[in-house]
Formats: structure tokens, sequence, C-alpha cells
């Protein structure tokens, strides 16, 4: 009857919930209208900064129209109308003096559908830079390599830099996407159904791939795969025709959600 | 590929072989209490079961959150609910410690009774048990575990043939009634963390091979 | 009857689709063998009076003198007035199609009417274009333009027939072909690109220049082609805008007047004094006037699928 061993594991800390990060996106009793159609009714959420928020709820929910308020792209669809404030790291991005520009350069995006430029691989991250002032051809191919690194593709495609971004597959040309997007270091980058379009190995490279990303960036990340959300999010809203229905911690979304509506949605009963 | 879910699996395991050795330290510390005659120990064992039942609550959690988050399936959806059950055996094996701990303290304000020499054979084997079936956990070896379940029984007899023994003291001096108890709940504690020792050793085989072998005549039996 | 699975191999033989296959084949083989028809005729009677000389030399000699004539200055004239359109009308079909898709609102009042525009402006039969011309650039534009830079002078500089109205005469004609592929090619492309391209925060004219436009150069090059091909043959355009009926040498300023493949055609045949000594010299000329028509279509197709392999490789 010796000493118990007790060598055999250390000591790990207990708790791992999402640390609390202040907040960088306030929307404030946002609406927004196609026409006279109300799409948007009186949103109100904040997103914390360098942590993965997941805005779920079923088609037609608002959700991507959300997202989309978050970087102006609504304002390519005519008729659209906004009422409300959104601000981002302070500004009133809907203030007369907002340049879309500088504001889609912070605010980053990517798509549902892949959609990398009919350029080469170099070319097609090359492009944003170039937009944005970087010409120098060390700095461009240094920023090139560290992009891919970034989106995990860089092992894949080094040797065929310079062939076309649409030679890749889907689960590439995606992630391909990704390094463009964050080659000019958005602050926050949008993602609307990243995955959708992807088969599950592809998905969950896409998924692993945000998991790694939030450390350097913060992820708003629309999705109609529920687990995908429960996967990577530290928060989730539930959004229900136009209304935010629940914001909370993506464990309470999942494991005890306040709202009735939720709870039947993320169960599957409805939607 | 490398999952982030895979570190959180890692994490849960980490976290439980933690478990563990509180649960193994809970219980030689108790039993070397009675041996020591050493009343801080066992009042410290009493004060770490706490320990255990926290971790106990908090693996409950984590398992909750790998399951409702990540959705897993076929061997991680076995490692986190074999986690949580094992997670249960442990925080009992300190109950248990406890409760020997109780009675050492009562024990160690009388003289002893008799020479300790079942107790601690029956502490051995319990802690050998404990220490193998989570050594098969580690060490994926479902056969490590499987050889595990039998020992209950020997534990059982040491039980019984001491049961007996502590009777025939009772019978004989009425005065050793008192530590004769004292010694029969150690001794029934020990058992039943052997008992815990093979469930989570059953859970292990469960884990690895996929296979129920709660509940069998011939645990044995590798069909 | 009773019902009994015919056996597979009793295939029977469906009379009206036999028919009509053979209707539908016949139909296709007609256009071809119209199309031999016209060309061998051409190249058969003309290809013996087909030489260098004949491509090299004038009219001085005597227009319709089979030995002597020469088309040399009308290819020159032809391919002039066909390459200044062109310039002309790219621009400006591009420019409005682009304006039409990525700039307007779509189907507001605005664009419905100018696609009812261009719509009417390509049913518009070509000798009212050459009126146009006649009305409108020469004694309207060229004569206030003679009349502010020249006043003193009697002689009409710009306020008479020449290349550079014949071309933009033909380039009105031809707007709607341009503008119509080159939308057509526009619409094709995938908005994903254009939102990508925004969304990294590229300007609207940035995405335009850098994304859009490459991706529509093959649909402009197609509408150019077309444009081309209809200007090339067309008389009634430069009737009164430009052409002549001979003009010593060659036409070397946008304010010359010249001579064209397709109007000494039209010459040939109805002012000769002797149509059957001037037949092969006609024949001949055709040939000449089908050539380079010809010439200029497959190095513009030439063109487009290189231009198209090139993105091919970078899909």
């Amino acid at each position: 009857m010796g000493e118990a061993p007790v060598t055999r594991a250390p000591q790990v800390k207990t708790t791992e919930l999402a640390a609390e990060t202040p907040a960088i996106v306030e929307i404030t009793d946002l609406s927004l209208f196609y026409g006279a159609t109300k799409a948007l009714k009186n949103i109100s959420v904040t997103i914390s900064e360098k942590i993965v928020t997941a805005f779920i709820g079923p088609s037609g929910c608002g959700k991507s129209t959300l997202l989309r308020c978050l970087n102006r792209m609504n304002d390519l669809i005519d008729n659209v109308r906004i009422e409300g404030k959104c601000h981002i790291a302070g500004q009133d991005i809907y203030g007369h003096d907002i340049d879309t520009i500088e504001l889609r350069k912070r605010v980053g995006m990517v798509f549902q559908r892949s959609n990398p430029f009919p350029k080469s691989i170099h070319e097609n991250i090359a492009y944003a830079l170039r937009l944005h002032g970087t010409n120098s051809k060390s700095e461009m191919d240094e920023i090139v390599e560290r992009s891919l690194r970034q989106a995990a593709l860089w092992d894949e495609v080094k040797d065929r830099l310079h062939t076309s971004g649409l030679g890749l597959s889907g689960g590439q040309q995606q992630r391909l996407c990704i390094a463009r997007a964050i080659a000019i270091q958005p602050e926050i980058l949008l993602m609307d159904e990243p995955a959708s379009a992807l088969d599950p190995i592809a998905t969950a490279k896409i998924e692993e791939l945000i998991l790694e990303l939030k450390k350097d960036y913060t992820i708003v990340i629309v999705t109609h795969n529920m687990q995908q959300a429960a996967r990577v999010s530290d928060y989730t809203a539930f959004f229900y025709m136009g209304q935010l229905v629940e914001f909370d911690r993506t464990l309470k979304i999942f494991t005890n959600p306040s709202q009735r509506q939720t709870e039947d949605y993320v169960t599957g009963r409805f939607g | 590929m490398q999952r982030h879910f895979d570190t959180d699996l890692a994490n849960l395991k980490q976290q439980l072989l933690t478990m563990g050795s509180h649960a193994e330290i809970a219980v030689s510390n108790s039993i070397k209490a009675l041996l020591d005659r050493d009343e801080p120990l066992a009042r410290k064992v009493i004060q770490d079961d706490n320990i255990l039942d926290t971790f106990e609550v908090d693996l409950d959690d984590r398992g909750i959150s790998l399951i409702a988050l990540n959705a897993p399936i076929a061997s991680d959806l076995r490692l986190v609910t074999v986690a949580m059950k094992i997670s249960r055996d442990l925080e009992r094996v300190g109950d248990e410690a406890t409760t020997i701990a109780r009675r050492v303290i009562e024990l160690n304000a009388e003289p002893q009774l008799k020479p300790y020499v079942d107790i601690p054979r029956m502490a051995t084997l319990a802690l050998g048990m404990l220490k193998d079936s989570l050594d098969a956990f580690v060490e994926k070896d479902s056969a490590k575990a499987r050889a595990v379940v039998p020992r209950d029984k020997e534990v059982d007899n040491i039980n019984r043939q001491l049961h007996r023994e502590l009777v025939s003291f009772m019978i004989e001096r009425p005065t050793s009634i008192t530590r004769a108890l004292h010694l029969m709940t150690i001794s029934k504690a020990l058992e039943r963390i052997a008992d815990h020792a093979a469930n989570i050793a059953e859970e292990v085989v469960f884990l690895y091979e996929s296979r129920d072998i709660r509940h069998q005549k011939t645990t044995n039996d590798p069909t | 009857m009773s019902k009994v699975n015919k056996p597979f191999n009793s295939k029977s033989v469906d009379r009206w689709s036999v028919f009509f296959t053979g209707l539908s084949g016949a139909c296709t083989y007609l256009i071809i063998a119209i199309l031999f028809l016209i060309v061998g005729n051409i190249v058969w009677n003309g290809a013996p009076h087909f030489s260098l000389r004949f491509l090299t030399t004038g009219v001085d000699a005597g227009m319709f003198n089979v030995s002597q004539s020469g088309v040399f200055p009308m290819v020159v004239g032809t391919a002039a007035r066909v390459f200044l359109m062109t310039i002309f009308v790219i621009p400006v079909g591009v420019i409005t199609a682009l304006y039409m898709t990525e700039y307007s609102k779509r189907n507001s009042v605005i664009i419905r009417l100018i696609r009812g525009a261009v719509n009417n402006l390509a049913g518009v039969p070509s000798i009212v274009f050459g009126l146009f011309g006649l009305g409108f650039f020469i004694n309207f534009l060229g004569q206030n333009m003679d009349a502010l830079m020249n006043p003193a002078s009697a002689q009409a500089v710009w306020g008479k027939p020449s290349l550079l109205w014949a071309s933009m005469t033909l380039a009105v004609m031809t707007l709607p072909v341009v503008i119509v592929a080159t939308e057509e090619s526009l619409k094709s492309i995938p908005p994903g690109l254009r939102e990508a391209s925004l969304a990294l925060g590229a300007t609207k004219l940035q995405t335009v220049v850098k994304i859009v436009l490459p991706q529509a150069l093959p649909g402009i090059l197609t509408g150019a082609i077309l444009a081309i091909s209809r200007a090339a043959g067309e008389v009634a355009p430069i009737l009164f805008t430009g052409a002549a009926f001979s003009v010593q040498g060659l036409a070397t300023g946008l304010t010359d007047q010249f001579m064209d493949l397709a109007y000494h055609v039209f010459i040939l045949s109805t002012q000769s004094p002797n149509i059957e000594q001037t037949r092969p010299l006609l024949y001949a000329t055709v040939m000449a006037l089908l050539l380079l028509t010809f010439v200029v279509n497959i190095a513009a197709v030439i063109v487009r699928s290189r231009i198209r392999r090139r993105m091919r490789s970078f899909r």
C-alpha cells in the first residue's frame, strides 16, 4: 500500500466558455424595407470581437439580409431602405460621411457560392491587394503566401499559383475566397452560408478554418445548418420572420434556449 | 485532418484522468489514515471530496455541451458518454473514501481492535483494479479492462471473510462491537470501490469494443 | 385485345418520324446548296480575272476595261470605312450596354425606353440611315462646322460626303447589334463576381474595368464581328454620305470621298456601257468583296477564339 499514482494527468482548467470580449458591432433598432415589405424588424444585437457569432433561422428569416447590412452590400439592391443604427467599431456605418469602400475593406465577406475571379490563384489575391495600394511584388508574394497559409490552402496550391482559381475544387475555391478576403486584413469577416454548396469533408475543412481564424478575426456566419452553428460559433442569434427571437451563448441556445420558438427550431420541430 | 473537436475530446479525457488520480489518492489516503492512525489525513480526505464532486459536475457539463454542440457519433459518442459514466463512478469512489475516513476518525479515538491485515489487502486489490481500469482507458487496452472485471470476486470474498471474523469478535467481546461495525463499514466501502472499478472496466470495454459486457454471468467470454 | 407484352425486337417504323427527319435534313442541305451555288458561281466566273494586278491597280486606265481596271482603291476605301466604323461603334455600344446592365436601375422607364429605341433602330432600313447621314451629319453637323471654323471660305470641307460621315452613318446603323451583343454577354457574367469585387472594397468603376469588361470581351467581339459583316456589304448608307463614283488616287483623310467595293459592284452592274464586257470584271469585283468580308470576319473570329481560350485556361 504505497502512494497512489498521481502522475497520469496534469490539471486542466475546468471551464472553457468563451471569454468576454469587447463589442465591435452594435446594431440598434435596425429595420430594413424592400419597398413596402419590412424584412428586418427592429433588430438590436451586439457582436463581440474575435469570436464567432452565428445567425440561424429558417429560409427568408432575414439572417442573410442582416449580414449584408454589416458591409452595406444591401446598397446594391434597388428599393432597399434601412432605419435604425448599426455601429461598427464605434462608427455609424449608415452615417452620411461613411465611405463604403473603406467599410468593405474593414468588413470582408465570403459568399454562399464560391466566386473566385477567372484569374490565377495568385491574381485572385493580388487583385484585392492592388485595390488597396499594395504594388511591390515581394510584398505581394509575401501576403499571398500568408493569406493562403491562413486559409489552409497553401500546401495544396503552392506549386500552381499561376493556374486558374477556377481549376480548384469547390472547397478549395471557397478557401481561396476566404484567403482573398483576409488578404486585406479586415477586422470582421462575414460569411454567408460559406459551406452550403460543399460536400461534408470540404465543409469540415471550412469549419476547422473558421475555428482557426477566430483567433485573428471577428467572424459572423450565416448558416442554415444548425449543427454547423453549434460546432463553430460562440454566440448564436436565432431569427424568425425578420425578428431576432433569441441571442445567447451557443451552448445555451443548444442546451437550454429561453424561447419556445428557438427550442422548436433547434430541435427540428419546425423550420 | 486534425479537428478542433479532437482537442475537446482530449481535454475531456485528460480531465477524467485527473479526476481518477484524485479518487485514487482519496482511497489510498483514507486507508493510510487508518493504518497510521492519522486523523488529520482522514479529515483531509473528507475535505477533498468536494474536488471530486466539482469534477463530476464539470465533466457532465462538458459532456453535455460536447454532445449538444458537436453531435458526436461512433467512437466519439462512446467516449463522451463513457466519460460521463466513469466520472459518476469516480465520484462514488470518492464518497466511499469519505465514508472510510469518517470511520477512521471514530476508530482512531479508541485503541486498535486488531492488526489490520485484510483491509489493506482489500484496499490494494481495489486500488489495483481502479488503476488498471483507468490505465486500460488511457492505453485503449480493452483486454486489460476485461481482466479487471473478475477481480471483483476476490475482494468480495475477503469482505465476506472479514465480515465473519468481525461477527465472531462482536460475539466474544461486546465492547468491540462499535469498532467492529466501523471496520465492517470500511470493508464494505472497499468492496464498493472494487465494484465501481469493475464498472469502469466494463465501460472501457464498451468504449473500445462497442460491446456491452454488463450483467453477464460469464464476463470472460469473448463472444 | 388482351394485354400482351411485345417482344423488345418488334421495332416498328414510325413513318412520320422518318418523314420529318428527311424534311429537316433536306432543308439544311438546301441552305448549303444555295450558299455553294452563289459562292461557286462567283468564284467560277470571277477567279479567271482575279489576279494580283487586279487587286493592286485602280480604275484610271478605264473603269469598265476588264484587262486594265482594278479594285485597289475600293478595297482600301471599304477597309477604311469598316475600320473607322468599328472604332466609332464599339466604345459607344459598349458604354451604352454597360449603362444598361451595370449602372441603371433594372427595368426602369429609361432602360425600357432605350431598349425599345435600340430594337427600333435595328429595324430601320439601311437607306434611311443613308438619308439620315446626309441630313444630320453632312447638312447639319458638317455645314455648321464649316460655318464655324471657316466662315470666309465657300469651299466645303466638312459639309460634304466623306469617309468620316460614311463611317459614322454605318456606326449608327450597327449600334444596335453591338449593344445587344454586349448586353447579352454582360448579363451572362455571374453576379457573384461583381459582388466579390465590391465586397473587397473595389469601386464600381474598378469592378467594371477589371472584372466585368474582361469577361465580356468575347461577347463584345461577337458584336463587332456582326457589325463588320453587316457594314461591309452595305451600299445604301454610304451612297449619299461618302462613296464616290470615281476618285483620283486613294482616300487619305477623313474628309476625303472614297471609292468602295460594294458601291463599285453597284456601279459596274448599272452604269456599264457594255454589260457583256463588264460581266467578268463584275464577278471578280464581287469576289474581292466576298473575300474582304471573309478575311475580316475570320480575323475577328480568330481573335475572339484566342481570347476565349485564354479565358478558358483560367476557368
